[in-house]
């Protein structure tokens, strides 16, 4: 424990800082977006947006720009194909959903297996790598984090109204078609905020959990969200610690920790209903 | 005075991926001259709702409501939709829910304090008041229905339109229900679907039957013989006291 204190306060490690920093901040937009996802229950449309992510860091590794802005172009394209496939073409949606899926990472390992200087990174972008967070990404993710707080806030009561009953959403004149396909970015976005800290395969974990656990304590959509922050923010620091502590891999040990308090407050509940 | 069409539909068909659903429509609704919808399942009850709300346009024929475009006088419509398709599991207090009749007041941001208040006033109404800040879904059937004519409510309509209010409703509360709809039939036109024909008969004067046509029946004319015709079965009805029920398999 000390010897975090330490670390976090030495000189050498400022990636250290930066990404606990990145995990407080990003975790309100986690928390946030996370309850729309888990309660219009589209966290398998998350799914696929997040490992798509990889077709785009691959393409940018291989083009050589920035691999954050691959990452959110290529989340954002996933968005809009889910999103237009779901509203227009009823059937058979899950079937597109898979395939974005898996051509977004055929497509990544592809270009990152072109990439010779890159190989090494494949499982730090699929596993996440804190070694990896720059201060430019801090800022960028500080900017978006903002930005999908924003749109949040101004838009709570009208997502609240699509989630809940997107017919009668619909029969009030409410344009359910873009209110979803902007709920399919943000989500697209915030995805990509935490990538580099839990990885492509595991941050969909981290979208879900905070607000699943949240479900337990909250009757309001609002109170939902605002629990999903703080146990997005306890998970993430939680994890880091630990991770740095016991040397073990960053990604995996937030998740582990986040799966195993789910878990453990889902018995207890369950029990307490039991009982009563 | 003669009174205005609040709804009028002239030679409408409607059909979905070629199989017809409604074949040549055409009626009248005034103001205040509540009707309730009887109809087989399938038969385009729901379609007939969705029309008037402009969220699907016929193929053929005019459907206007307050001589307009549905889609455009879609606010004056209140809609209760069909209560099954919710998630049991959505935190939502009862306010909540009843903000959202009002959702599209406001570009962005929260609701004001004229739309709590309204809300306050229609809970009232219909005897919700006591329940206003517990979790939509730990109310019962019948609670949750008169939760929902509050959300259609809420947005004070001049048209209302309910899609099955009385059913998963127990009989005592069905009761309410009637009253309360009976109330309400003064101040606003009220378009209900229902298979309870004791709460069809009561506070109706007018039925329409749908099943790909569309007849306006008087109530008083309806008869055992109608009720077959609509149902395309022969039907057992069951006279209560105060219901009158219809019992028989619609495929």
């Amino acid at each position: 424990m000390i010897e975090l204190f330490h670390a976090l306060t030495a000189p050498y490690a400022s990636f250290l800082r930066y990404a606990f920093i990145v995990g407080i901040i990003s975790s309100v937009p986690f928390g946030i977006v996370g309850t729309y996802v888990v309660t219009k229950r589209i966290s398998y449309i998350a799914g696929a947006i997040s490992h798509s992510i990889l077709g785009g860091i691959g393409a940018a590794l291989y083009f050589n720009f920035s691999p954050t802005l691959g990452a959110i172009a290529s989340a954002l394209i996933s968005a809009f194909i889910i999103g237009f496939v779901s509203m227009y073409a009823k059937q058979r949606e899950d079937s597109v959903i898979g395939s974005v899926w898996a051509i977004g990472m055929a497509l990544g390992i592809m270009f990152i297996s072109q990439t010779s200087a890159y190989t090494a990174s494949l499982t730090s972008y699929l596993f996440g790598n804190i070694l990896l967070i720059s201060r430019t990404d801090l800022i960028v993710i500080s900017i978006l984090s903002l930005i999908v707080l924003l749109i949040c806030c101004c838009f709570y009561s009208k997502f609240l109204a699509i989630c809940f009953d997107e017919e009668h959403a619909r029969s009030r004149g409410i344009n359910v078609g873009f209110y979803y396909l902007l709920l399919l970015c943000l989500t697209a976005i915030t995805i990509v905020l935490l990538v580099r800290i839990v990885g492509i395969i595991m941050v969909i974990a981290l979208l879900t959990l905070p607000s699943a656990v949240a479900s337990y304590f909250s009757k309001k959509l609002s109170s939902m969200m605002i629990i999903s922050i703080i146990f997005c923010a306890f998970f993430t620091t939680v994890g880091l610690g630990t991770s740095f502590i016991y040397n073990l891999p960053s990604g995996p040990t937030i998740i582990i920790f986040a799966g195993f308090i789910y878990i453990l407050i889902a018995i207890v509940s369950e029990g307490l209903k039991r009982h009563r | 005075m003669p009174t205005k069409d609040i709804i009028s539909f002239e030679n409408v068909s409607f059909s979905y991926s070629k199989i017809p659903v409604l074949e040549n429509v055409s009626f009248k609704i005034k103001e205040f001259a509540s009707a309730c919808i009887l109809g087989p399942n399938g038969g385009g009850k729901s379609t007939l709702l969705k029309l008037i709300l402009g969220l699907i346009k016929p193929a053929t024929g005019k459907v206007r409501v307050f001589n307009s475009f549905p889609a455009s006088v879609r606010m004056k419509i209140g809609y209760m939709p069909q209560y099954t398709s919710f998630d049991s599991l959505f935190p939502i207090t009862v306010m909540g829910v009843v903000l959202t009749g009002r959702v599209e007041k406001h570009l962005c941001g929260r609701y004001s304090q004229k739309d709590k208040e309204t809300a306050l006033e229609v809970l009232n109404l219909l005897n919700l008041e006591n329940l206003i800040n517990k979790n939509f879904s730990t109310l019962s059937g019948g609670q949750r229905q008169r939760v929902l004519i509050a959300r259609a409510l809420v947005s004070e309509p001049e048209l209302l339109l309910l899609d099955e209010p009385t059913v998963n409703v127990d009989p005592g509360v069905g009761e309410d229900l009637i009253e309360i709809l009976g109330k309400l039939s003064k101040k606003v036109t009220i378009l209900t679907v229902s298979h309870d024909l004791g709460f069809v008969s009561r506070q109706f004067k007018n039925v329409l039957c749908v099943n790909r046509t569309v007849i306006k029946h008087p109530t008083s004319e309806l008869t055992g013989n109608i009720i077959s015709q609509i149902y395309d079965k022969d039907i057992r009805i069951v006279h209560h006291d105060k219901h009158t029920c219809i019992i028989g398999d619609e495929k």
